[in-house]
């Protein structure tokens, strides 16, 4: 595959940084917070992409940032080749119907006033469309989501929060877009209910040929959903790989680290797991770690990790880590 | 690798029925709920949302809102909780019986310092002086292995991670050495490497003190590494129970076989999810016949009309008249 023309949305060194008020609102110099500290990735048509990360690790604020949902502080998004950061309102306003979000609650991002037809419907409007039109894409939409016609004149309140999901899942699609943002889709929902919006996810992909941009921390449910894997840690990707490859043979200590605490719903196996138990809490990423910023965390850590820096570095077979002792490294 | 339980019944609940008074008439969010936990034993209450095990447990302690009804028995140790008086009730709370919720930020008090809070649950049940309740404190939150102890006695919620608090709730559940400790939705809020850390404490006092544990939760992956007994509930009763290995390999009801075939796991990227559909059943009327049978394949006539019982098949107990997997595969999920 030719990587570079393939690629829909082209991401390098993305800086968000969030003004802080230290001494509360009469401080006179805000310290900037790094959300996220200069991270690239591409995705490719048709491929899911997975930031995979704990809370405050920025995979959110990422997403955000690739939208303009939240301006970015520096750093180039292109999508389609064409860059978004320096686009105005107007021209940005016509690029997003190429590019759609789907939030993770479905209660606090549906209009509970709004009839579930208005709510798909919406964007079409926005972006000009009028009368039988939009009635009949509404009702495509409401069909491609395994909702059903009948759902149009309801109120999200008479639904289950996965229906709920779909309705927002079909609101993203009402543009036909070529990429969807998803984050944390199906966290809010009960497992049962997970397994459907994940089959109904694989399901459009394969169907619509769209482009996910996927955001979790549920790592059984990305290794399910994605091509491709990247971990992030405090602003910074760490690792990223093809999934079965990072799932496989994790090289970054963090990654090996969260994947042995996830836990496998079985009892046989995961008693019989060698766990990695890292001590202490993330860092704030107001005051990050010199060098590696997993360092204060890290098992492997040596001075040299205080000192510099790791960046992505190739090890084979797409894999890319950030770590000065990985735990393997170029395969010989 | 499984430690060894002992057959004497630390709590036993029987029958026991929750109904919430809401405007336009009652919820029935427990119904007839039997459940016993040994001494020594971790026993994990499973369900979706609404379920009802939050409820349960809530209901043994003589912590619901007033608006909710409740009748049978719940015998702590000889003791019964149902319909006694406060006073026995303040005295087993906190004191033999060790609570922890689920969302450690309101569940403590943001103006007191987490040494003031872990010390006045051991002022409460024990004659002791200030400053030994404050040792003891120390003492606590070394035991839940909470680095520097004696300077985070002096720190306010907001100034500890998630984690951090959760190990604060479970000093203050284990305060005054208690028998049995129920922990409702103890890691759902955390991150999963924090999830590790806090299951892991939870594990060494587990065996380090014989620490019997009631563990409400959703997450099976959490039951797998911890739990030796599952009881399964839906719509507000038991579907299934019994040990934690028949469980995840011999299920019987079609429910929890549906759980363990819906969530993706990480050790098989190439397994098939296969939702259980439908949506659960709404607790404000009764159903005529099993709760399940709506969303259940394997549903035949008797389904929709008669209440399965609990009935023992191989180790478990099952509330299934047609137990389409009497001789299930031996493997982990179908």
């Amino acid at each position: 595959m030719t990587a570079a023309d393939e690629s829909l949305l082209q991401v390098r060194d993305l800086v968000k940084s969030f003004p802080v008020r230290r001494n509360g609102w009469r401080d006179r110099h805000p310290h900037d917070v790094q959300a996220v500290a200069g991270i690239s990735f591409d995705v490719r048509r048709n491929e899911t992409l997975s930031l995979v990360g704990e809370s405050g690790c920025g995979k959110s604020t990422t997403a955000r940032c690739v939208l303009r949902i939240v301006e970015p502080t520096s750093g180039s998004v292109r999508f389609d080749g064409v860059e978004l950061t320096t686009q105005s309102t107007e021209n940005l306003r016509r690029m997003r119907r190429r590019f759609q979000t789907v939030f993770q609650d479905p209660q606090a991002s549906l209009n509970p006033r709004m009839t579930v037809g208005d709510i798909v419907g919406e964007p079409l409007v926005v972006h000009g469309q009028t009368g039988d039109d939009v009635d009949e894409r509404v009702h495509e939409l409401l069909d491609l989501v395994q909702l059903g016609s009948g759902a149009i004149d309801r109120f999200p309140h008479q639904f289950s929060g996965g229906q709920r999901q779909r309705i927002g899942i079909a609101r993203a699609l009402a543009l036909k877009p070529d990429l969807l943002a998803l984050d944390e889709p199906v966290s809010a929902l009960d497992v049962s209910i997970q397994a459907e919006i994940i089959r109904l996810l694989q399901h459009l992909r394969d169907e619509l040929g769209l482009a996910y941009l996927f955001i979790a921390h549920d790592l059984s449910v990305v290794r399910h959903l994605s091509d491709r894997v990247a971990v992030m840690y405090l602003g910074k990707i760490v690792e990223t790989a093809p999934t079965a490859q990072l799932y496989s043979s994790p090289a970054h200590p963090y990654t090996t680290a969260l994947l042995s605490a996830a836990p496998i719903p079985d009892p046989l196996i995961e008693r019989g797991r060698e766990r990695i138990v890292l001590f202490g809490d993330p860092p704030t990423a107001a005051d990050p770690p010199s060098g590696c910023r997993f360092r204060t965390r890290c098992w492997k850590a040596q001075d040299l990790c205080a000192h510099s820096e790791p960046s992505l570095v190739d090890i084979g077979e797409g894999q890319q880590v950030a770590c000065h002792f990985p735990m393997h490294s170029l395969p010989t | 690798m499984i430690p060894v339980i002992s057959d004497e019944p630390l709590l036993v609940v029987r029958d026991l029925d929750v109904r919430f008074a809401v405007t336009d008439g009652s919820v029935h969010a427990v119904r007839g709920l039997d459940l016993t936990v040994h001494r020594g034993e971790v026993a994990a209450i499973v369900g979706e949302s609404g379920s009802g095990k939050s409820a349960t447990m809530l209901a043994v302690l003589g912590l619901l809102d007033p608006n909710a009804t409740v009748s049978g028995s719940a015998c702590f140790d000889g003791t019964e909780l149902l319909g006694a008086s406060n006073a026995v009730l303040r005295r087993h709370r906190g004191g033999r019986i060790g609570m922890i919720f689920q969302d450690p930020m309101t569940s403590l008090n943001p103006v007191l310092t987490i040494g003031r809070q872990i010390a006045e649950a051991v002022i409460t049940h024990q004659k002791v002086t200030p400053s030994q309740a404050e040792a003891k404190a120390v003492e606590l939150l070394d035991t839940v292995a909470l680095p520097d102890a004696v300077n985070r006695c002096r720190a306010y919620p907001h100034e500890l991670s998630g984690g951090m608090r959760q190990r604060v709730m479970i000093a203050i559940a284990l305060a005054n050495d208690p028998d049995i400790l129920i922990a409702d939705e103890l890691t759902t809020a955390l991150d999963v490497t924090i999830q590790a850390q806090i299951l892991s404490v939870l594990r060494d006092l587990q065996v380090a003190r014989g620490l019997t544990i009631v563990l409400i939760t959703h997450d099976l992956g959490v039951v797998a590494g911890l739990a030796d007994s599952v009881h399964v509930m839906y719509a507000g009763t038991i579907v299934e129970a019994g040990p934690v290995v028949d469980m995840f390999h011999r299920a019987n009801h079609p429910y929890t076989a549906g759980l363990l075939g819906s969530i993706p796991r990480l050790d098989r990227p190439e397994m098939e999810l296969v939702p259980i559909g439908g949506i659960p059943p709404s607790l404000r009327s009764d159903p005529d016949g099993c709760a399940f049978a709506p969303r259940c394949r394997y549903a035949v006539a008797t389904c929709t009309s008669e209440v399965p019982p609990l009935r023992r098949v191989g180790a478990l107990d099952v509330a299934c008249a047609v137990l389409p997997f009497a001789h299930p595969p031996q493997t982990g999920t179908r």
